[in-house]
């Protein structure tokens, strides 16, 4: 059971943004991704998570092992958050939702409307479906916005006890989340070359 | 995947889902076209089988790109792709969801409208038929529809525009065995015809729905 990146390349919207990313993620290991804004981070995830193709490169993952969390909770307004999440359960083929409500802090929340919900409540929420899931490798995109800083603490403290039970974590953030033993990985020097405007483009249709 | 299904149907249940959208448009044509067309029984009943047909098939139109484009809004489209469930699953699923949402209730309905029409009484069992055998390739050619314009702003005109060629197959022929029914021909032939449809419909459609899908979440 490991996350093997080899050599991947994607590409946003037919531009190539990243190449040559390689990395190896095993239980009990926490990987952070840094890099400035368009840097290819969402894409890279997408592309691990399986939403989108690779250019090239190799992917090496246990089939449905990867929980993927986005920008977009995927919580639907007009259920409550125990209904939220006993949906999600069962779509993995869990059953029932253990304590992902106490543990992400929702305990009090649990019977309300998920419209009435603050931004931080409704990102608490979409972590705690990361728990109903029951995979072991989270990709997760900039996990803590809209969190307040109690709430990053509590988040860090779920990641870590997950990597505890052998899981593994690949984040993308921007702040410091207090995990000590996670790795760093740099996005900026797997930046893409564009291809040269012209070089086996439109005129070679012609000739 | 029962756990979708009832997801989808509590939602459409619950303030804003949309569930009862369809079925007023429906009601509606039903009482407006007497008031507009006038009240003689004979002109009536002679229109009722297609202006039924239209009415229900433009109701089914109505709600269609609310099949995928809540769930792209919210991420819930993102994860679903991720979930164990096979996209094709999902896109079945919420077929189903919306014909027992949208296409069932204008089923049950369709006899009371019949009567606002004057529709002569041996094309009730005919009616309820067609649009029992009808509906559901509305449905599933709809889901079709909304997966391939998952992604635009606005796409509901180009959803119209997409699906309601291929409508017209199941209108025509649906329209057919509810009006040769009123007139007390044999209805076996469109029956057939519309049944094959659907059937294939059902069987092909959630492919491409859900290839379309793929190619519209990257």
């Amino acid at each position: 059971m490991m996350l093997r990146i080899h050599d991947l390349s994607c590409a946003r919207g037919g531009l190539p943004v990243l190449e040559g990313v390689s990395f190896t993620l095993e239980p009990g290991m926490a990987m952070i991704l840094r890099g400035p804004n368009g840097c290819g981070k969402t894409t890279l995830l997408r592309t691990i998570a399986g939403l989108q193709p690779a250019r090239a490169g190799v992917i090496e993952a246990p089939a449905d092992s990867i929980a993927y969390s986005a920008h977009a909770d995927g919580i639907k307004a007009t259920l409550s958050v125990t209904e939220n999440l006993a949906f999600w359960a069962a779509v993995h083929g869990q059953t029932g939702t253990g304590d992902a409500v106490a543990q992400m802090n929702l305990a009090s929340l649990a019977s309300r409307q998920a419209q009435n919900l603050s931004a931080g409540q409704k990102r608490r929420l979409g972590l705690a479906r990361l728990l109903v899931t029951g995979r072991p490798i989270w990709v997760l995109d900039e996990p803590t916005v809209s969190l307040d800083t109690d709430s990053v603490v509590l988040f860090a403290q779920l990641v870590t006890l997950h990597l505890e039970r052998g899981g593994m974590a690949l984040i993308a953030t921007h702040i410091d989340l207090g995990l000590p033993e996670a790795q760093v990985f740099d996005l900026r020097p797997h930046k893409a070359r564009l291809p040269e405007p012209g070089a086996g483009g439109f005129d070679e249709a012609f000739l | 995947m029962s756990a979708l299904l009832i997801r989808d149907l509590r939602l459409a249940l619950r303030a804003g889902g949309g569930f009862g959208l369809g079925l007023a448009f429906f009601l509606i044509l039903a009482v407006l076209v007497p008031l507009g067309v006038g009240p003689e029984p004979d002109t009536l009943s002679r229109i009722a089988p297609g202006i039924l047909w239209v009415g229900a098939l433009l109701a089914c139109l109505l709600s269609l790109d609310r099949i995928f484009a809540l769930d792209f809004e919210d991420g819930s489209l993102d994860l679903l792709a991720t979930a164990p469930l096979p996209l094709e699953a999902v896109v079945s699923i919420k077929a189903l969801a919306h014909w027992i949402t949208t296409g069932l209730p204008l089923v049950l309905l369709s006899p009371v409208l019949g009567l606002l029409l004057f529709l002569p009484a041996e094309a009730y069992l005919w009616l309820i038929l067609s649009l029992m055998l009808g509906t559901p390739a509305l449905s599933v050619i709809g889901a079709f529809g909304a997966a391939l314009t998952v992604g635009l702003k606005r796409g509901g005109l180009l959803l119209s525009l997409l699906v309601l060629p291929l409508y017209i197959p199941t209108l025509i022929f649906g329209a057919e065995v509810v009006s040769r029914g009123a007139q007390g021909l044999s209805v076996a032939t469109p029956l057939a015809l519309l049944a094959g449809i659907t059937a294939g419909a059902v069987a092909l459609l959630p492919f491409a729905s859900a290839l379309v899908l793929r190619i519209n979440l990257r």
